[in-house]
């Protein structure tokens, strides 16, 4: 047993050194950016590189919850990431973020009033994070297949619409979408709350075709289906490839959410961290962004740049915040989250 | 000296299965028994009694037990008429069969899902000549037959081995001694095929167990196999000690499969 122990000692610590090997090889130069899928233009990574001289090494998540383990375990030194809101309080809590020196942030004030007043539900003081893109989750529909006002999340349990739903297969989402159609808070831990906006979700998988994250986007341009809940930022692209798509906020209320730049504790290029941020928020760079992304930006100056006002002045976009019940995600806990996903998978399986 | 120069050629391979099997296997037998806090606990491996967990368990057998049927039924005639074919040619069709193994088995599922989908080539073409569309997607039946598709060489290409190995005299002479086709066939060449039916069953069926791409890809998200809850419990939870239990727990019954079919290998064989 001792000689197994020695072993896989001996395995670690190989496995450690060729990690720090890796990492003493780069000079000061570099700069590591974890990011979601599709969450930047390409070219404004090879224009900071052209402009700073500092290599960019770029990696993508696909969820939040893939990403975090990856920073708590430290296997590699990311400089930047970008998580959403309840992740960025986890990460807080646990004392993963460093904070970001606000003077190497020249540009801070194009960001929205609003969206750093925002930001205090997660960040409290503004400390470690910087608005990166925003949005709501809504119900994307196809005109063509559905010929009644859609303005309530209460269509998704339309028996008419059998398999023609796409759901959200994230945890979080899908739980938001039936706690806010019982009126429940979405950061909701009450017991029977959680237990009835389960069986809601049980009662409506014989309506969904299919639980999906990114394939919701290109199954409602191929009208695979009729009713799909989606990210606002995708809106503008699905309506792009297919006019017959349309993007509606629920009476009832969603979420607000808000991805971030935050510096992990371990990061070794902070201050390179810092002048990419700084970069982001100049307006020609965030408007870039936008158009490739199609995320809603919280940078004011970029949003004037938008030429087509259609797009400019689009309540899918850029929603009054007051108009609408909006609610962004807190971070709920360990156990409460554990004891989310249970019973997420107990609808799933259903 | 025998022994030394032996040591040294089975060296990289030791290295290889200490480094890439045994010490993955500790981890995951460790990871199992402990709690968060390093403790030793049972729980992990105690949680395949909840309902979800047992539900996705049995579905994952039932499923793997249909499309390992399914694969020998297609693959136990198809090996035989390979090695019916002239020599040169049966080696030409067993490239066709293995051709689609060149590419990567995620593009092949999705392309699976391309041709499924309500509105996808399969429906357009159907519609097209005034048929009903077709619905198997993200249902079960989807399922079996990514199983079916992707695994199917794995049935046919060791059946395929043992008989083409089968030596032609043992058939002439049962033919001689009076056997028609079917008796030659249940008589002689099946009972000698077994080994390539064993090791086609557990080809097909332990992959097929533990599957959580095609069960995803094809299933949309709406049925759970046991593949599926590990692969969230260590991706999305990132709980692995939950997960490492579960593991732990399909590679019983993957031990007990193997367990089963090598059993009436000895029999047989």
């Amino acid at each position: 047993m001792k000689k197994i122990l020695y072993l896989l000692l001996l395995s670690l610590v190989l496995s450690a050194s060729g990690c720090s090997g890796a990492a003493s090889e780069d000079d000061e130069n570099t700069l590591y950016i974890y990011n979601w899928g599709e969450y930047i233009d390409p070219d404004v990574l090879t224009m900071f590189t052209e402009e700073t001289g500092i290599d960019i090494v770029y990696d993508e998540y696909e969820t939040n919850e893939i990403m975090y383990p990856k920073i708590e375990a430290g296997a590699v030194n990311y400089d930047l990431v970008c998580p959403s809101d309840y992740m960025i309080s986890k990460m807080i809590e646990n004392d993963l973020l460093e904070e970001i020196n606000f003077d190497n942030i020249t540009d801070k004030d194009n960001i929205g009033k609003e969206y750093w007043e925002k930001s205090e539900e997660f960040d409290p003081g503004n400390k470690y994070s910087v608005p990166y893109v925003w949005g709501t989750v809504g119900i994307l529909y196809n005109k063509t297949m559905v010929h009644e006002p859609v303005d309530s999340w209460g269509i998704l349990w339309d028996e008419k619409y059998k398999d023609e739903i796409l759901m959200q297969d994230s945890v979080r989402d899908a739980f938001m979408v039936a706690e806010r159609y019982l009126g429940y808070s979405m950061n909701t831990t009450d017991e029977d709350e959680l237990q009835a906006s389960k069986k809601l979700l049980q009662a409506q998988k014989a309506n969904v075709q299919a639980y999906v994250v990114d394939q919701v986007r290109d199954k409602m341009i191929g009208n695979e289906a009729a009713l799909g809940v989606i990210y606002s930022g995708e809106a503008i692209y699905t309506q792009r490839e297919n006019p017959d798509l349309e993007y509606v906020i629920p009476k009832e209320g969603t979420n607000v959410w808000i991805d971030s730049w935050v510096i992990p504790k371990n990061a070794k290029h902070k201050e390179n961290a810092e002048k990419f941020i700084n970069f982001l928020l100049k307006p020609r760079i965030a408007y870039m962004n936008f158009d490739y992304i199609t995320y809603s930006t919280p940078n004011i100056p970029a949003r004037a740049l938008i030429e087509d006002e259609d797009i400019r002045k689009s309540p899918i976009a850029f929603p009054n915040l007051s108009d609408y019940d909006l609610e962004a995600y807190s971070y709920l806990g360990e156990d409460a989250d554990r004891h989310l996903n249970d019973l997420w998978r107990e609808v799933k399986s259903y | 000296m025998k022994d030394s120069r032996n040591s040294l050629v089975t060296a990289p391979y030791l290295l290889w299965s200490v480094g890439f099997i045994i010490i993955p296997l500790i981890m995951i037998i460790y990871y199992a028994f402990t709690g968060p806090d390093g403790s030793f606990t049972t729980r992990n491996v105690g949680d395949i009694i909840y309902f979800v967990n047992m539900k996705a368990l049995m579905l994952s057998i039932a499923l793997s037990l249909v499309s390992t049927c399914m694969c020998l039924l297609i693959a136990y005639p198809l090996a035989l008429v390979l090695t019916q074919v002239v020599e040169k040619n049966s080696s030409l069709m067993a490239l066709i069969f293995i051709l689609p193994m060149w590419m990567n088995s995620l593009l092949r599922t999705f392309a699976w899902q391309n041709i499924l989908e309500r509105k996808g080539v399969l429906n357009g073409i159907l519609v097209f000549l005034g048929l009903q569309p077709f619905y198997i997607i993200n249902k079960p039946p989807a399922i079996i037959l990514g199983m079916v598709y992707d695994f199917l060489p794995f049935m046919v290409l060791p059946i395929y081995n043992s008989v083409s190995e089968i030596d032609k005299d043992l058939i002439n002479a049962a033919r001689d001694l009076g056997a028609g086709s079917f008796q030659t066939l249940y008589r002689v060449i099946w009972p000698l095929s077994l080994p390539g039916v064993i090791s086609g069953i557990t080809m097909v069926f332990v992959p097929s167990l533990t599957t959580f791409v095609i069960s995803d890809i094809l299933g949309g998200g709406k049925i759970l196999l046991i593949g599926n809850i590990i692969e969230q419990l260590f991706t999305q939870d990132s709980d692995w000690n939950a997960g490492a239990g579960l593991s732990v727990i399909l590679m019983i019954f993957i031990v007990i499969s193997m367990i089963i079919t090598a059993k009436y290998d000895r029999e047989d064989g």
